[in-house]
C-alpha cells in the first residue's frame, strides 16, 4: 500500500504545505530529540541508548533487598516472580529460561529493569539504580566480578553464556 | 426397525467419501431435500406425545426497548472467555476464545482472546500519542484525531499468541476443551492506517532495517520488527470489527502484523523507533524464543504457521445419539490463504475434503465444514490444512519428533511459549462423549 496511488490527495494536500515530505495528509507534529527523550528508552545490544551513570553490585544489593526481593526472593533466588539468579541447563523444551542460562545479551537486563520494574512502580528507578541492580544480578550469576561497575562502556562488553544459543527461525523474513 | 439398523440402512444409500461415515462435502448442495429427508430420519421421527404448538408468553406482549448499545440475550451468559489470572496477580493474564460455543469466522469483540502481561491500561485517547523516530528524516507525533483523518484500509486477519496450542507439547493428551487448547487465536476485521503511509511522511534513513515497537502499558512492552514487514502489510489499527479497539486489544491503537506472532502486534502502541538492528528485547530473546530438544532455541519465529482444528464437535459438546452431524472448524495460516482442508473420522486412516466457506481470505480464519453420519460407534476426528504457499499442517508425531515434548504433563495454563501447529484429534466414544487424544 502506497500513497503514490492517491494522486487526488497529492493535489489536495500537497500544494498548500511547502514542508510536506510526502503526498499524505501530513498531520504529524514534528518533534525535537529532547521532547522524545523520556520515552526513548530502548537499548541496543551494542549499548546504543545506554544513559550516563553507573553502579556496582554492592549498591545494587541494597536496592534489590528494598525493591525487588519481595517478588524475586532473597538475593534473587525466586519467589512469586521468576528467579533472576541461577538456572539449570537448557536440556528440555520446558526448561526455565533464566538470565544466566538463556538470555543472549546483558543490555536486555538493563532495558527490561528500566522499562518494567519494579512491577508496581515501573520507571521509578534512577539510571544509576538500574545500573546497580544490573551489576548486582550479573555478579550474583558470576557473569561479572564482585566489584565490577556497570556503565555504558562496560555493560555491553559482558558476554552472556548463551549468546550463540539461537537459530533465526525465518531468516528470509529479516 | 431398531434405530441403529435404520442408520446403517440410510448410510448405505448416502455417498460416503471416507471411512466411518464422512460424506461428500457437496452432498447437501447436490441432493437437497431428498438427502435431508434421508439423513434426518431421527429428527423427523413421529411427534407422538408432543404438545400442540401455542404462543409463548413473550409472543403475547410488546417486547423490550432497544438499548443504545445492545447486549446479547440473557440466555447466552455461558459463552465467555476463560481467564488464567482472574484475581490480577502479578503475572500474565490470558482470556481464551470459546471456539466451540461460537461459529463463523469472526470473533466477537467481547470474546476475542487477550493476553496482557501487566494488566490493561486505562488510556485517555485524547492524550495518547504515537511517536515515530530514530532513523527517520523527521520524527513525528500523531494524535488519534490526526490518524483518524488518514486514508484507511480494512482487512480481516487472525491474531494468534505464539504459545497457542502449546499444551499439545504435553507427553500425554491434556483433557481440555478446544478453548483451553487453542483459545489464544481469534479473527477480526481491523481498520486503520497502513504503517507505510506514516513512514512515508517521516521518511526512512536508508540505514534503517528494523523498528522497535513499544506500548503505553506499565511494562512498555517492546518488540523488534523487520522494516520489510512494516512496509509490506503492517497497519496501525484503530478499529476492531467496526468499533474502536477493545481495551484488552490495545485501545486506542495497536500495531497489526498480519499472520505474525501475536506478541509482536504491540498493543497500546505509543512509539516506533527505526533502528539498524533488533533491540533483543525481553519478549523476543527470552519469552518467545523457543527451546529445541538439542538445547538451541529459535529466535524471531515471526510466522504463525498453517493450522486447523475442529470446533464442532469437540470436548464438552457431546453427540446426542447416532445420525447426522456437521463437522466444522477453523483453519488459518500466516503465509496466506488456506488452499485445502481434509477431514478424517477414523484417526487419519482415510480422508475426505472439507468444504471451505467463502470468502477464503489471506491470513484470516477460514471456516471448513463437512457432513458426517455418525453410526454410534467409536470415531477419531481430525482435520488437516494446507496453505497456498504449499505448507501442510504436520501430524503430531512428525511435529514432536522435531520439536520435542514436555517430560511432565503441564497444567493446561502453564505451557511453554512455543509455536505449535500439528493436527488435533478428538475421540468419540459410544456414548457420544468427546475426548482429546493423540492419534
Amino acid at each position: 500500500m502506497s500513497t503514490h496511488e492517491l494522486p487526488a490527495i497529492v493535489l489536495a494536500l500537497g500544494l498548500g504545505s511547502g514542508a510536506a515530505f510526502s503526498a499524505g495528509p501530513n498531520l504529524g507534529t514534528p518533534l525535537e530529540p529532547a521532547e522524545i527523550a523520556a520515552w526513548d528508552i530502548s537499548i541496543q545490544p551494542d549499548g546504543t541508548g545506554l544513559p550516563p551513570g553507573g553502579g556496582t553490585p554492592a549498591q545494587g544489593e541494597r536496592i534489590f533487598a528494598q525493591k525487588c526481593a519481595m517478588c524475586h526472593g532473597e538475593r534473587g533466588k525466586g519467589g512469586v516472580a521468576a528467579p533472576v539468579v541461577g538456572g539449570g541447563p537448557i536440556d528440555r523444551i520446558d526448561a526455565q529460561k533464566t538470565i544466566a542460562n538463556f538470555w543472549g545479551y546483558s543490555t536486555t537486563v538493563f532495558d527490561f529493569i528500566r522499562r518494567a520494574m519494579p512491577w508496581q512502580q515501573p520507571r521509578s528507578l534512577t539510571d544509576n539504580e538500574v545500573y546497580a541492580l544490573t551489576a548486582f544480578i550479573l555478579a550474583q550469576n558470576k557473569l561479572i566480578g564482585e566489584n565490577d561497575s556497570m556503565n555504558a562502556e562496560t555493560l555491553p562488553k559482558v558476554r552472556m553464556p548463551n549468546r550463540d544459543g539461537f537459530i533465526i527461525r525465518f531468516p528470509d523474513k529479516i | 426397525m431398531e434405530p441403529r439398523d435404520r442408520v446403517k440402512e440410510e448410510l448405505e444409500r448416502l455417498e460416503l467419501v471416507a471411512g466411518n461415515g464422512l460424506l461428500d462435502r457437496r452432498t447437501f448442495l447436490r441432493s437437497g431435500a431428498a438427502f435431508a429427508a434421508a439423513v434426518t430420519g431421527y429428527t423427523v421421527a413421529r411427534s407422538a406425545g408432543a404438545a400442540p404448538l401455542k404462543d409463548d408468553p413473550w409472543s403475547l406482549v410488546p417486547g423490550a426497548i432497544s438499548p443504545s448499545y445492545e447486549q446479547r440475550s440473557r440466555f447466552e451468559g455461558k459463552v465467555v472467555r476463560t481467564l488464567s489470572n482472574p484475581n490480577g496477580e502479578t503475572r500474565t493474564s490470558h482470556a481464551r476464545t470459546p471456539h466451540h460455543l461460537i461459529n463463523g469466522t469472526f470473533t466477537p469483540n467481547g470474546l476475542h482472546f487477550t493476553i496482557v502481561h501487566s494488566g490493561t491500561p486505562d488510556i485517555d485517547p485524547d492524550k495518547h500519542r504515537l511517536v515515530i523516530h530514530g532513523l527517520v528524516k523527521r520524527p513525528l507525533a500523531f494524535t488519534l484525531d490526526a490518524l483518524a483523518r488518514y486514508p484507511m484500509v480494512s482487512r480481516m486477519t487472525f491474531v494468534e499468541c505464539g504459545g497457542n496450542s502449546a499444551p499439545m507439547f504435553s507427553k500425554e493428551p491434556i483433557q481440555a476443551s478446544v478453548q483451553a487448547l487453542h483459545g489464544l487465536a481469534s479473527c477480526a476485521e481491523w481498520t486503520g492506517v497502513p504503517l507505510s503511509t506514516l513512514l512515508e511522511e517521516t521518511g526512512i534513513d536508508p540505514k534503517a532495517k528494523w523498528l522497535v515497537a513499544e506500548g503505553a502499558d506499565s511494562l512498555a512492552l517492546s518488540r523488534s520488527v523487520p522494516l520489510t514487514k512494516a512496509l509490506d502489510d503492517a497497519m496501525v489499527a484503530l478499529y476492531q470489527n467496526g468499533e474502536r479497539l477493545m481495551p484488552g486489544n490495545g485501545y486506542p491503537m495497536r500495531l497489526l502484523l498480519p499472520g505474525w506472532e501475536g506478541n509482536m502486534n504491540v498493543k497500546f502502541l505509543r512509539r516506533l523507533k527505526l533502528v539498524e538492528a533488533p533491540a533483543m528485547s525481553y519478549y523476543e530473546t527470552r519469552t518467545y524464543s523457543q527451546i529445541l530438544p538439542g538445547g538451541k532455541a529459535y529466535r524471531f519465529y515471526f510466522l504463525q504457521e498453517v493450522k486447523s482444528f475442529i470446533t464442532h464437535p469437540s470436548p464438552g459438546l457431546a453427540l446426542k445419539g447416532p445420525g447426522y452431524y456437521e463437522i466444522s472448524g477453523i483453519a488459518y495460516s500466516g503465509n496466506g490463504r488456506i488452499s485445502k482442508v481434509m477431514g478424517s473420522a477414523d484417526g487419519g486412516q482415510s480422508w475426505a475434503q472439507a468444504a471451505l466457506q467463502a470468502p477464503v481470505l489471506s491470513k484470516a480464519f477460514t471456516r471448513f465444514r463437512m457432513p458426517w453420519r455418525w453410526d454410534g460407534g467409536p470415531a477419531v476426528l481430525q482435520s488437516r490444512a494446507w496453505d497456498e504457499a504449499g505448507n501442510m499442517q504436520p501430524t503430531r508425531a512428525q511435529f514432536v519428533a522435531q520439536r520435542g515434548e514436555t517430560q511432565k504433563v503441564p497444567n493446561v495454563l502453564g505451557f511453554p511459549n512455543q509455536h505449535y501447529n500439528s493436527l488435533t484429534s478428538w475421540a468419540i466414544d459410544g456414548k457420544g462423549e468427546v475426548k482429546h487424544v493423540y492419534a
